[in-house]
């Protein structure tokens, strides 16, 4: 076990070298050029800010210092916003972010494992047609679609009780989390759904549930210690996917809801050309995924003995 | 041949050992014979919702293509007249004289006994024309139009015009006229021009009205048509209403559809077309070559996609007068390709090891020989499989960054960025959203449904559990 998670974590550090190279390489052949601005009016300007970004250094030796401050956890000052640290922008929006995706991924986690074994359970009867129904929906409808629809919801529930009962937009506090949560994580759940309703119905048919039921095993140890506990398996597969998948569709749903988080700084970012903070977060979510996919094969690993054998 | 049974004593002649002729129906095969392919569409037309989704991708195709010759308005030509109509609003408009100023007289038959705010004129969407009387007791005097009726929290909208005379007044109010209904207030301002608790209220519903020059320029009736002042024309007709600018918004589905459906189709079919190439390589040359091409696969696959996707945006950089469709197409190339060459390097490896190559090789067959016609096509329903279902995520990812803005750049319309627009006028103009939403859906739908089916018709073993 030592082994296998020494292993992965050094093939994590080695992806992160290469995100973080791939960034540097795809924003220093960005067209134009990051100070271009009204600011720099004059030659000598130009080349203050060129030196105070680095900019004036050869690539070779941008990117060592690039890669040294990275390092030492430093991605620099923010073009657009004088003075302002990215780490600081990392350190204030990305909290925001993994609330509502732990959120969500939960949610969708749950739900799925739920709705997944229900539909199973039902096979061909209604609760199964229903949900399966619902849930070729929740995997054509665009995230956006269901952010707006939810926020749609809340303005109409909101305006028949005559009291706000959650609210339409925003952050703070835990009501302000639900709808985003819960739109965030439909899509995931949808898949989750099917993929837990396919492994259930694998499971549900195999000689050692069959051999349980005959010994005269209750059906709820049956159900809860043989079949669920195999069925999850497939779905503890794809959850670090579903994590990064979940993290990055935030981004829809932080800009309808008018949340905070790092995604919505980041598509600003991107849109205001702001390089060393485009950089920052790509190569601080790219990280931050890459260890989750980690952790959750880590966890799979733990959960099912066969894997570590491999 | 002789009835053997009635005779117990054969005599045989030289007839008897004649060739019989030949008869193909006898111990004929009744089952035909079918080849994969012939059985996979067999397995794929018995499913009915393969089918049913195969009929819809048909009809988004010729929504797309066709959908321009029998619907020909330009998607990017603004209605000024008719912005964010809803599909089915009443679009007639009455002919009036064109616009005179207006020196604050009242017209003949709107004179009223009452006092306060009211209208001088028939109110239409030329001009609203206001008076009221004098205002004892306040300093000066604003008036504000909402569209919403005004409730105990007094939001009275738009301030349009401040007096500072408190006397009997005028105004003309022509700013943006909707055929709708308005709420003026006249509010009374106190001396340090703050909002007091006194105001007049006045609801008006705007008329929409045409000028006759504006008929014969917009093309609304026939040249040869006989119009007189009074008459009701209809303005242009829009059967899935209008947007934000007033374009319609039937046509932006259909330029629309072209650029989903490009992006969806055309880049994943050069994705899985390089995944193929270079899982297959890899697959058949195995060893070193192998180890190495799937790490660098690997690198690209831990790449968070869509954050790559946004980066390559900024990378390719939109320029003006471009549509942003080709960087998308290629970044969507650069980022997927290694899932399916990953998937067909499995296979190849698995078909490496059958008999049926051996036994080729055995006979002197190249290798080109070997990947072409042992390896591809028998990887290739798995390879379909992938394609189908590579198009709904191609299309969401279109969908997607188009809706942040980091895709096709306007005016170039796309489901996504159409999405985008609507969602800013989501709580009055929901039509503007709902319907490149259901496009993007059923596309998505039709695609994953049709996957199912392949899946379940072509490969035995991916076949899901129903």
């Amino acid at each position: 076990m030592w082994q296998y998670t020494l292993k992965r974590l050094l093939q994590g550090v080695i992806t992160v070298w290469f995100i973080a190279t791939a960034t540097f390489l795809a924003m220093h052949s960005v067209p134009g050029d990051p100070i271009s601005g009204e600011r720099a009016a004059t030659e000598a300007i130009r080349a203050n800010l060129a030196a105070r970004y680095g900019l004036d250094k050869p690539l070779g030796e941008q990117y060592v210092i690039y890669i040294g401050n990275f390092l030492k956890g430093d991605f620099g000052i923010s073009f657009t916003q004088q003075n302002r640290q990215v780490n600081d922008i990392i350190r204030e929006h990305f909290p925001v972010s993994a609330t509502l995706g732990i959120l969500a991924v939960l949610f969708a986690a749950l739900g799925g494992v739920l709705w997944g074994a229900l539909t199973a359970i039902y096979r061909n009867r209604l609760p199964d047609t229903v949900i399966m129904f619902l849930v070729i929906l929740g995997i054509s409808v665009p995230s956006f679609v269901f952010a707006a629809l939810g926020q749609l919801a809340l303005v109409n529930i909101n305006n028949f009780f005559g009291v706000s009962i959650l609210p339409v937009a925003g952050w703070g506090t835990v009501s302000h989390m639900i709808v985003p949560a819960l739109v965030l994580g439909m899509g995931t759940m949808a898949y989750l759904t099917r993929l837990m309703r396919s492994s259930m119905l694998e499971i549900i048919h195999s000689d050692y549930v069959r051999t349980a039921k005959a010994k005269g095993l209750p059906a709820e140890r049956v159900f809860l210690k043989h079949q669920l506990r195999n069925a999850i398996l497939p779905v503890v597969t794809v959850l670090g996917p579903a994590i990064a998948a979940i993290t990055t569709g935030g981004f829809v749903v932080e800009l309808v809801f008018a949340i905070p988080g790092l995604g919505r700084y980041f598509v600003q970012a991107v849109q205001q050309l702001d390089y060393t903070v485009i950089m920052g977060t790509t190569v601080f979510y790219g990280s931050f995924l890459v260890f989750m996919v980690i952790l959750v094969d880590l966890l799979y690993g733990w959960i099912d003995p066969r894997v570590r054998v491999q | 041949m002789s009835d053997l049974s009635s005779t117990r004593l054969v005599t045989l002649s030289a007839d008897d050992f004649a060739p019989l002729p030949h008869r193909d129906d006898v111990h004929g095969i009744n089952r035909p014979s079918r080849s994969y392919w012939q059985d996979a569409w067999r397995r794929l037309k018995s499913n009915r919702r393969a089918l049913f989704s195969l009929w819809l991708i048909l009809g988004l195709l010729a929504f797309a293509l066709l959908g321009p010759l029998l619907w020909q308005v330009d998607p990017s030509r603004q209605d000024i007249d008719q912005i964010s109509q809803a599909p089915g609003a009443d679009r007639s408009a009455e002919i009036v004289p064109e616009y005179t100023a207006w020196n604050g007289s009242v017209q003949p038959g709107f004179e009223s006994d009452a006092a306060g705010l009211r209208i001088a004129a028939d109110a239409n969407s030329q001009a609203v024309r206001l008076v009221w009387d004098a205002v004892p007791g306040a300093s000066a005097l604003r008036l504000y139009r909402n569209i919403f009726p005004i409730d105990d929290e007094l939001a009275f909208g738009l301030p349009i015009a401040e007096f500072t005379s408190v006397e009997a007044g005028f105004y003309e109010d022509r700013l943006d006229l909707r055929p709708d209904t308005y709420y003026y207030t006249l509010v009374s301002l106190d001396q340090g021009m703050n909002l007091s608790a006194q105001y007049q209220e006045l609801a008006v519903d705007v008329r929409r009205v045409i000028t006759l020059d504006e008929v014969r320029e917009r093309e609304l009736v026939a040249p040869d048509v006989e119009l007189a002042l009074g008459d009701e024309v209809n303005l242009s007709f829009h059967p899935f209403g209008t947007d934000y600018l007033g374009r319609d918004i039937l046509a932006r589905l259909m330029s629309g559809a072209r650029v989903s459906l490009f992006i969806g189709i055309v880049a994943p079919f050069l994705f899985v077309l390089l995944g193929v190439a270079y899982g297959s390589t890899a697959g058949f040359i195995g060893g070193k070559v192998d180890q190495i091409m799937m790490r660098i696969a690997d690198f690209v696959v831990a790449l968070p996609f869509l954050l790559f996707m946004i980066l390559f945006q900024v990378v390719f950089g939109i320029g003006p007068g471009e549509s942003g469709i080709l960087p998308m197409l290629v970044a969507l190339i650069l980022l997927s390709w290694p899932a399916t060459a990953r998937l067909v390097r499995g296979q190849i490896l698995q078909i490496r090891q059958e008999a049926y190559v051996s036994a080729s090789r055995l006979l002197g067959a190249k290798n080109y020989y070997l990947v072409l016609r042992h390896m591809i096509p028998n990887t290739l329903g798995v390879i379909l499989v992938t394609l189908t279902f590579a198009v709904p995520s191609a299309i969401f990812t279109e969908a997607f960054l188009s809706f942040i803005g980091m895709g096709v750049a306007p005016p170039t319309a796309s489901w996504g960025s159409m999405s985008n627009e609507g969602l800013a006028t989501m709580l009055t103009h929901p039509h503007e959203l709902i319907f490149p939403a259901i496009f993007i859906s059923l596309t998505v739908l039709a695609f994953n449904l049709l996957g199912d089916g392949l899946r379940d018709a072509l490969d035995s073993r991916m076949r899901s559990l129903e």
